[in-house]
């Protein structure tokens, strides 16, 4: 039956996909909720929790203001706290309560602008999506207004890469060796979207020549970055060794070349006895790379969010556990998060590879840098 | 004193001299933060210590990421599983079919039918008007052969009428099935971590000759269906209440509340509630007195004017234990808490009079993000919150009382403080581990 789990865990939700997203920017940002997400995002799915402060907090809401619509607690709270705080914006994101009674973030977010004098986003989450999904709205709502207008490309080749949060990358320095791979390029970063980042360099970033989307958390930032400052995009993880040629090359076509299209740089050999499973565009480069490395063709079973156009014809799109249960029956080697291991056959080969976004923080200290060292996964290749 | 991280932060509103303070809630509410401090149980750590029962939660994924990953770290998963609601189940209206037919479906995969199954239930279903009682009884019919019982993930009820901490101790003991009351069974109830056997409870108990069910020991379902045959119910933990009412109205037997205290002769009263309600004489307790007022001796003679913080989550009752330190001459400089029970409020009184200087701090309070301090302090901390706050590595790492009773638990506390005045540990670690004591979790 779809919408069950006997026993695997649950990807990260969209509420908290905003969370991380924004989390080092310097706003106030708040989740529209009773309680429980509160713990929930800064115990498992915020790694940056303790060693970097951040204004993310619950609006504490109770029964009888959900029930009344009383929105004037949820604004003056913040009002309240936003003037001793001192943040650079707000974002009000939703969970289920608020998406039932039907709350008005738009409205609520230009009260609150008007009272502020900053900027205010309604991000209607609605604790029903992956962290994809929130993290997308969140990235594509700052796209639209915090970059400046009227900047001028720069001369020297740039970039921003969009699509870094821990929730794909932890803290393990991931984020980091994909930083150094475009500037190993020549090209100088300009924002990195939202991972050892500030605001200020966000402001900046429709001055780069193009984008590059690490995870599908960036795509549709990448999408409006385009359609404002007409900045070409390449989509892909970077991952040590053959992959990484074939990304640079294509990110060069792509800078040198305007009319060049958007770009998945992606392989697509025959072949289905390995399945990765995860997030699209991570999964997708991890596919490639292999592909690329072996001549072994790669399946992806993507759970969370994906326009198919990513993918190919042979990977499929598999929210529920069902759906991965049935598409492993015949997989010779298993690549995923160790909480899938579960529900995987017997007769497969399961090479762990944890993701904070879907078993947290369980294997935080076991999460491989892939694009400075590709060897964790070619050993058992 | 605690320093703000931001010197651009004000601290007029989360710092507070108990004589200025409110009770039962010092500070203004709003938007609230959550410190990295995680040792007190959720309903996923409570719900499990019902033998070999299966958990299945119906709930938004945002909603199922804390507690399907709480399990995962307990390594529980095959105890527990999940059903996610979606917006289509909202605009659909079939909230009731995808329980009954998810609940239907999980149970069926399991590689072994269990005896019970506690079925978690979230806001969603509250104020759509979900019809609980058919999903329950439709649920019974399928499956004659398991235990269903009804548990809530709804913490948007917190303010009305039971807490879901309430709902859930209570619900530990729903299953029960009624049975003959044995007048020598006896059973303590509602809390998370097992009595300690050295407290006055359990010696009188025992001594007496009273078998004693506690759920923390039971390993079968079956061996914790005998629970029903106890006569008298005793719960010291407040949130334990309800649980033990429903009992006494499910299964016959008495509730008695013995409420937890440093203070010696509300313990006395509390062993006189229990020996009366034993039917037996009340032991004479000036020599733990004695010895209690040695231990404090003690403790102040090694720690002497040491800076103390006392947090909520250590014990029932904060403030109580920050009086008997005091009065003992000992130098308690901050409380952190958001609110307090009714059961303290002679506490706050007598502090307000005779302690005004002493600092209120809150948890949750926004500002409170900025108020941890970044540099290792020597603050000797009761608590983990208090622990995070001060940034000390002198700390007692105990959450909910720790299964502490009577003057035992004064000198088991003290010892606490001894051995977290000569020892450091590591807080940053050990504070961010969920369900401090929990079997599955250590």
């Amino acid at each position: 039956m779809k919408q069950t789990s006997s026993i695997i865990s649950t990807y990260s939700a969209d509420v908290f996909g905003v969370c991380s997203a924004l989390y080092e920017l310097g706003g106030l940002v708040v989740m529209h909720d009773a309680s429980g997400c509160n713990s929930t995002y800064s115990t498992h799915d915020e790694p940056r929790w303790y060693t970097m402060d951040s204004m993310v907090y619950i609006s504490a809401l109770s029964e009888m203001e959900a029930v009344m619509g009383d929105d004037n607690k949820l604004i003056e709270d913040i009002t309240e706290a936003a003037e001793s705080l001192k943040p650079k914006f707000v974002a009000i994101c939703g969970t289920p309560i608020p998406a039932m009674i039907g709350f008005d973030f738009e409205a609520v977010a230009k009260v609150l602008e008007d009272r502020l004098k900053i900027p205010v986003f309604g991000i209607p989450t609605s604790g029903m999506n992956t962290y994809v999904k929130g993290a997308n709205m969140a990235l594509s709502a700052f796209a639209e207004r915090i970059p400046k207008e009227n900047v001028k490309k720069t001369i020297m080749p740039s970039m921003n890469i969009l699509g870094l949060t821990p929730l794909d990358f932890s803290i393990n320095g991931q984020a980091e060796s994909i930083c150094n791979f475009a500037s190993s390029l020549d090209f100088d970063i300009i924002s990195k979207w939202t991972m050892g980042t500030s605001f200020e360099d966000i402001e900046k970033s429709g001055s780069a020549n193009i984008n590059l989307v690490v995870s599908s958390t960036g795509l549709e930032a990448a999408k409006v970055l385009k359609k404002r400052f007409a900045t070409p995009y390449v989509v892909g993880t970077p991952i040590e060794g053959i992959y990484n040629a074939l990304l640079a090359d294509t990110i060069k076509k792509v800078y040198t070349d305007p009319d060049f299209p958007d770009y998945v740089c992606k392989s697509n050999l025959p072949g289905e006895d390995i399945v990765v499973i995860g997030e699209a565009i991570t999964s997708i480069s991890l596919a490639s790379s292999i592909e690329l490395a072996c001549g072994k063709g790669v399946r992806i079973l993507c759970p969370t969010e994906i326009d198919k156009y990513y993918l190919r014809d042979k990977d499929k799109i598999t929210p529920y556990e069902d759906d991965i249960r049935s598409e492993l029956t015949n997989a010779k080697m298993i690549i995923a998060d160790p909480l899938y291991k579960a529900i995987c056959p017997d007769s497969a080969k399961f090479i762990p590879l944890p993701s904070e976004s879907f078993s947290g923080r369980i294997y935080r200290d076991e999460i491989p840098d892939l694009t400075s060292d590709f060897s964790y996964i070619k050993k058992y290749l | 004193m605690l320093k703000s991280l931001r010197d651009d932060i004000e601290r007029n509103d989360i710092e507070i001299e108990i004589a200025k303070a409110s009770f039962p809630a010092p500070f203004k509410s709003g938007l609230e933060y959550s410190s990295p401090a995680r040792g007190t149980w959720n309903i996923v750590h409570t719900g499990m210590l019902i033998p070999e029962a299966h958990q299945i939660f119906v709930c938004a994924a945002g909603c199922l990421r804390g507690v399907v990953l709480t399990a995962a770290e307990m390594h529980a998963e095959k105890r527990f599983s999940t059903v996610e609601i979606k917006e289509s189940n909202l605009l659909d209206g079939d909230l009731e079919d995808l329980v009954i037919e998810g609940v239907t479906d999980i149970i069926n995969k399991l590689p072994k039918r269990p005896p019970a199954v506690l079925v978690y239930t979230s806001c969603v279903h509250h104020f759509t008007g979900c019809d609980l009682d058919m999903i329950y009884a439709e649920l019974a019919k399928r499956f004659p052969d398991i235990d269903f019982t009804d548990c809530y993930m709804n913490p948007i009820m917190r303010k009305s009428g039971l807490t879901p901490d309430q709902i859930m101790r209570s619900r530990l003991y729903k299953l029960l099935k009624k049975r003959e009351l044995n007048d020598k069974c006896v059973a303590i109830i509602g809390n998370d971590l097992p009595t300690l056997k050295s407290s006055e409870l359990l010696k009188i108990l025992n001594e007496n000759d009273f078998k004693v069910h506690e759920i923390t020991d039971k390993k079968t379902y079956a061996d914790y269906q005998q629970m029903a045959e106890s006569s008298i119910y005793f719960s010291y933990y407040p949130a334990a209440k309800a649980a033990g009412d429903l009992m006494s109205e499910q299964l016959g037997g008495k509730h008695v509340y013995l409420p937890f205290s440093y203070d010696y002769d509300e313990i006395d009263a509390s062993l006189k509630l229990l020996c009366d309600s034993l039917g037996i004489d009340m032991p004479d307790t000036s020599k733990k007195r004695k010895e209690c007022d040695m231990a404090l001796k003690d403790l102040k003679e090694l720690i002497k004017d040491k800076e103390i913080a006392i947090d909520y989550t250590f014990c029932q009752r904060p403030l109580s234990l920050a009086i008997m330190l005091l009065k003992a001459g000992m130098n308690v400089k901050y409380i952190f808490a958001d609110s307090f029970t009714g059961e303290e409020k002679n506490d706050f009184d007598y502090l307000q009079k005779n302690h005004p200087d002493l600092l209120l701090f809150p948890t949750v309070h926004a500002k409170m993000r900025f108020f941890a301090s970044k540099e290792e302090s020597d603050i000797l901390a009761v608590g983990q919150k208090a622990a995070y706050f001060t940034n000390t590595n002198h700390f007692v790492n105990v959450v909910e009382g720790g299964g502490m009773f009577g003057y035992d638990a004064i000198i088991q506390s003290i010892n606490y403080m001894k051995d977290a005045y000569n020892n450091k540990k590591d807080m940053c670690k050990l504070v961010q581990i969920k369900g401090l004591g929990c079997d599955y979790c250590s």
